[in-house]
């Protein structure tokens, strides 16, 4: 193993930087590793491997011509499938999309690209980002690499699973109910969903509008905070966009690492714990708590009763956008067209390729978004989910008069085994209990470990939510509580993956 | 589908039915870009050429919206006397149709930026009509499908279709009117008068090019019949593919007949969209709306809520130009025309030509003369509007001018506006190279008088007898021979110095 895939992009950029090793080293040491052990992960739906090494060449290039390039410059990544990119397949985890190649790149990408960020490839995840366990992709499931026949999480398994596996420093993730989060939870690495509006839309795949945020994942706080400030901001491409500064978190990731939260006033939210969560998750949450107390926060409890009707609302509004947002793919202008044998109408070749090109998950939830929408049941289902928005909306705004940030578990439970829930839609949407609420209301939110569950030995993640635009104010108690638990535990919780087979 | 309808005799419709409109305008706009992406707003581009990712419903494109679109909307909004919203939102209009990229249309709904307004419409007679307004909303035109094969041009029974994504996305300003009741007889008449004005309203906005033949402005005519002692309206067709202002006309006259006919056989009206015929006048059944199709309306997650503050309201308020009744008012009253001579000026679309024409020197009179008789007639045989000869208010000025400084004839003049609508050139021109100056000198006029005497003796001296009015004949001689060059006010004078 090449020892620089275990670096932190941190790390790694300072190094390209100095020139200590060329962009081209790291690139090609994480393709190595791509072409060792992905397929046992099967992390990725796409390996750009030209695409990556001119990038990085480029940077090499730049390097030696003295020019001034970007933080992350240099750094590989890998992009979650749900993002455009030009002239690079993007499927969205879907048959519908098998094949296109969109002509335009998101602004995410287009950033990243700007930055010289060395994108590796495109990972798999829930078709449409529909899922929590990357079970849905067309293209098969992703597996964690801390337990192969368990799931990464999802809807970005594979963006998560890259990281544990050390396929790449970086990656980035969509979270429209949890999507960046809960698999940033079960696998052990760091996910972050930004402010709505924090980064920009344009050339995500839409799932749910109103709730879709992409955002960074990494292995530590510093790195996700690094490719934060790369990705975000104003994009007049995206009228959801906030125009305003982007937030100071990698001003707060350092300041967070001198491990001091004195005056800093921590929520923990008492919904998110009792019946249907794991005890070694609820343990290591406590620890995590406990660990926070001892860095100066001040702790309190924070009551947010209508948390307890955020899936429900979720699974009304998310559906809804999605059923909308979905009808697009028709077979006329692009991805894949069933059935135009000449003798068949437009209509009749839409109707069959939707037919051959969703997958069950994506057809539940069209149907469910198309009922919630009809005329006679709109304000019962839609309408009525928009107030429970609301209120959880008011919620937080009550909570965050009172305490800086917000904590819980990620997700209630440690990876589970792939199968356990496919057939038990309602146990999948469970994973997702505790995130969706950010979602609705719109504030950020991220996921960082907190050690391991005593009982299964596989990862728990630790909830960190902040009022909208004070993205800064999580990552600074995230880092400190970094530096705490690696003290505590000895190395960092990502040492814990175990080898994987195939790996040299 | 039906194509021959029992009809009722009009005066038959009035006498046992009260007819109600409702008339849906889309307009579409003529802002540079589209309405939510920075592609060309061009009529008539070659196929998908001004398109890109956000108006070909591309995944992951998002919208961006125009804010001249609003701004005329606005406009459109305080001109037709409309409240506008403090706070409006677009929606999402969702229904499967190849030509729309992303399966649903982009909208207002129940949040329209101008409701409430009115506009006044003179009738034929001169008399005032007032059309009250619901709203008028923004939304996103749709692509063409072109259907190849079968025979109706429509999709059903076509062999393939062709889609052209260059008009998705174009802004349009829907304009809708309340129902429009108490027009008895006068009901199609109400409904031509309406979109003409409107027409001539969103001309002088300057926000549409309002061409009704390469639709970006579109009529659809909802009509319905209420029998003398109901106390409900009647059910409603809504009569799409209205080209023209007197396709307006007959649309609403023919759906009036059509449906009289069907109720009083003892039938019931189907609720559905029809189609208007050009070539025969009739309309034709299209979608069946049996159940009212559900849109599943919400609002458009992708777009922020539009606020327009009154600061700025009251700042469009005072771009809009001299509407064109304010116009007309005082055109009547600094020309004194008869409210008859400022309704052909009106009718012939001539207001703004004439005044050109008056500022460029020469009398209303004059003007008028020439934009309402001779021009009006030459436009009608090209088959264009009035405003598109290839002739200019100062042009005509020039040619007046040259009449009354007596180096052209009327006759001559006309044949000079022939050449430059030709593609002659400049008046000036057209004369020199037409070779169409007046004969002035008067020797030449003498010998060819002289010559039209000797050959009409028995008028010559009728003429020398004092019958003053026979010198028609020679005058008609004298024109024949100089070719009509000749000035025949200059010519009778010397017929009769010749014969006193």
């Amino acid at each position: 193993m090449n020892p620089l895939i275990r670096s932190t992009a941190a790390e790694l950029a300072a190094k390209i930087a100095s020139r200590e090793v060329s962009a081209v080293e790291v690139a090609q040491a994480h393709l190595d590793r791509i072409g060792e052990v992905d397929g046992a992960v099967n992390a990725f739906l796409h390996v750009d491997t030209e695409g990556a090494l001119k990038a990085a060449r480029k940077v090499d290039d730049d390097l030696a011509a003295g020019a001034h390039v970007g933080p992350l410059a240099g750094v590989p990544i890998a992009l979650k499938d749900v993002l455009t990119t030009e002239g690079v397949p993007t499927t969205v985890g879907s048959k519908m999309l098998e094949g296109w190649v969109p002509p335009y790149d998101a602004t995410v990408t287009r950033r990243l690209k700007e930055a010289g960020v060395v994108i590796l490839g495109k990972t798999n995840m829930d078709e449409f980002a529909m899922g929590s366990s990357t079970e849905n992709s067309a293209y098969g499931p992703t597996r964690n690499p801390w337990d192969l026949d368990r799931i990464p999480g999802g809807s970005g398994g594979g963006s998560a699973a890259a990281l544990a596996a050390f396929q790449a420093p970086l990656s980035i993730g969509t979270d429209t109910g949890g999507s960046i989060r809960q698999p940033g939870a079960v696998t052990g690495t760091v996910g972050v969903k930004p402010t709505y509006g924090g980064v920009s839309r344009y050339g995500l795949v839409a799932f749910s509008s109103s709730l879709d945020q992409a955002g960074p994942c990494a292995r530590t706080v510093l790195d996700a905070a690094l490719l934060h400030e790369v990705i975000a901001g104003y994009d007049p491409m995206d009228s959801t966009s906030i125009n305003a500064p982007v937030p100071p978190v990698v001003a707060a990731a350092r300041e967070g690492a001198s491990g001091d939260l004195s005056g800093v006033r921590v929520g923990v939210v008492t919904q998110f714990s009792g019946e249907g969560y794991q005890p070694g998750v609820l343990r290591s949450f406590e620890a995590a708590v406990a660990q926070l107390k001892q860095l100066g926060a001040e702790v309190v409890e924070v009551s947010c009763p209508s948390f307890d009707y955020a899936l429900p609302a979720y699974y009304l509004i998310a559906p809804s956008e999605a059923s909308s947002n979905l009808a697009r793919f028709d077979a006329m202008r692009y991805g894949i067209r069933v059935g135009d044998d000449s003798t068949r109408s437009a209509e009749e070749v839409m109707s069959l390729t939707r037919e051959a090109g969703f997958g069950p998950e994506v057809k539940r939830r069209i149907m469910i978004g198309t009922y919630a929408l009809s005329s006679g049941y709109y304000d019962a289902y839609y309408g009525s989910a928009q107030k429970v928005r609301t209120l959880i909306s008011r919620d937080f705004e009550a909570a965050f008069a009172t305490v800086d940030v917000l904590v819980s578990p990620t997700t209630p439970t440690t990876a589970f085994p792939l199968g356990e829930r496919t057939g038990d839609p309602m146990a999948m949407y469970k994973a997702d209990l505790c995130t969706i609420p950010a979602n609705l209301a719109g504030n950020a939110a991220m996921s960082l470990p907190s050690g391991l569950s005593d009982e299964d030995g596989l990862p728990v993640g630790l909830q960190i939510m902040a009022p909208a635009l004070q993205d800064h104010r999580m990552y600074r108690v995230a880092a400190a509580y970094e530096v705490a638990r690696d003290a505590a535990l000895g190395a960092p919780v990502i040492q814990g993956v175990p080898q994987l087979a195939g790996a040299r | 589908m039906t194509s021959v309808h029992e009809l009722m005799d009009y005066a038959e419709v009035i006498e046992r039915f009260d007819p109600v409109l409702g008339l849906e305008v889309h307009v579409e706009l003529h802002t540079n870009t589209k309405m939510f992406c920075g592609c060309a707003n061009v009529f008539g581009g070659e196929p998908n050429t001004q398109v890109c990712p956000t108006c070909l419903g591309m995944p992951g494109a998002l919208p961006t919206l125009n804010g001249k679109a609003v701004e005329s909307a606005i406009r459109i909004g305080l001109a037709l006397n409309c409240e506008i919203a403090e706070w409006c939102r677009f929606a999402r209009k969702n229904y499967f149709y190849p030509d729309m990229p992303k399966n649903f249309q982009t909208s207002q709904y129940d949040e329209p930026i101008a409701f409430n307004g009115y506009l006044d419409v003179t009738l034929d007679d001169g008399s005032l009509f007032r059309v009250e307004i619901e709203r008028a909303h923004m939304e996103e035109d749709t692509g063409k499908s072109l259907h190849v094969g079968g025979s109706t041009g429509r999709i059903h029974g076509a062999e393939h279709s062709l889609l052209d994504y260059n008009r998705a996305g174009v802004p349009l300003i829907e304009i809708v009117t309340k129902t429009i009741e108490g027009t008895g007889e006068r009901a199609p008449e109400v409904a031509r008068a309406y979109v003409t004005a409107l027409r001539d309203l969103l001309k002088a906005l300057d926000v549409s090019d309002v061409r009704m033949d390469q639709g970006s402005l579109r009529c659809d005519a909802n009509v319905s019949l209420m029998a003398k002692d109901a106390t409900e309206f009647g059910t409603r067709t809504e009569t799409k593919n209205v080209n023209s202002l007197r396709s307006v006309e007959r649309a609403v006259r023919f759906e009036m007949t059509r449906q009289a006919a069907l109720l009083a056989s003892g039938g019931t009206i189907t609720q559905e969209t029809r189609h208007f015929d050009e070539s025969t006048g009739g309309t034709s059944s299209g979608r069946t709306k049996e159940t009212a199709e559900d849109y599943r309306y919400f609002p458009e997650p992708d777009l922020v809520p539009i606020a327009p503050s009154r600061e700025w309201v009251e700042e469009l308020r005072g771009t809009l130009p001299e509407l064109p009744w304010e116009r007309r008012k005082r055109v009547q009253d600094e020309w004194s025309l008869t409210d008859a001579e400022l309704r052909d000026l009106v009718n012939a679309g001539a207001v703004d030509l004439v005044a050109a024409t008056v500022d460029a020197g020469a009398t209303h009179t004059e003007a008028r003369s020439w934009w309402v008789s001779y021009l009006t007639k030459e436009a009608n045989s090209r088959g264009v509007e009035l405003s598109e000869l290839a002739i200019t208010p100062a042009q005509i000025a020039r040619v007046i001018g040259l009449v009354n400084a007596g180096e052209l004839t009327n006759k001559l003049a006309r044949e000079v506006v022939t050449g430059v609508l030709e593609g002659e050139g400049e008046p000036e021109a057209v004369i020199e190279a037409r070779g169409l100056k007046v004969v002035s000198d008067d020797s030449a006029l003498e010998k060819a008088v002289d010559e039209a005497l000797a050959a009409q003796p028995d008028v010559a001296a009728k003429i020398r007898d004092g019958k003053v009015a026979a010198a028609g004949a020679i005058v008609g001689a004298v024109m024949k021979a100089t070719k009509g060059q000749a000035d025949a006010k200059r010519v009778r004078e010397l017929i009769i110095a010749r014969c006193s």
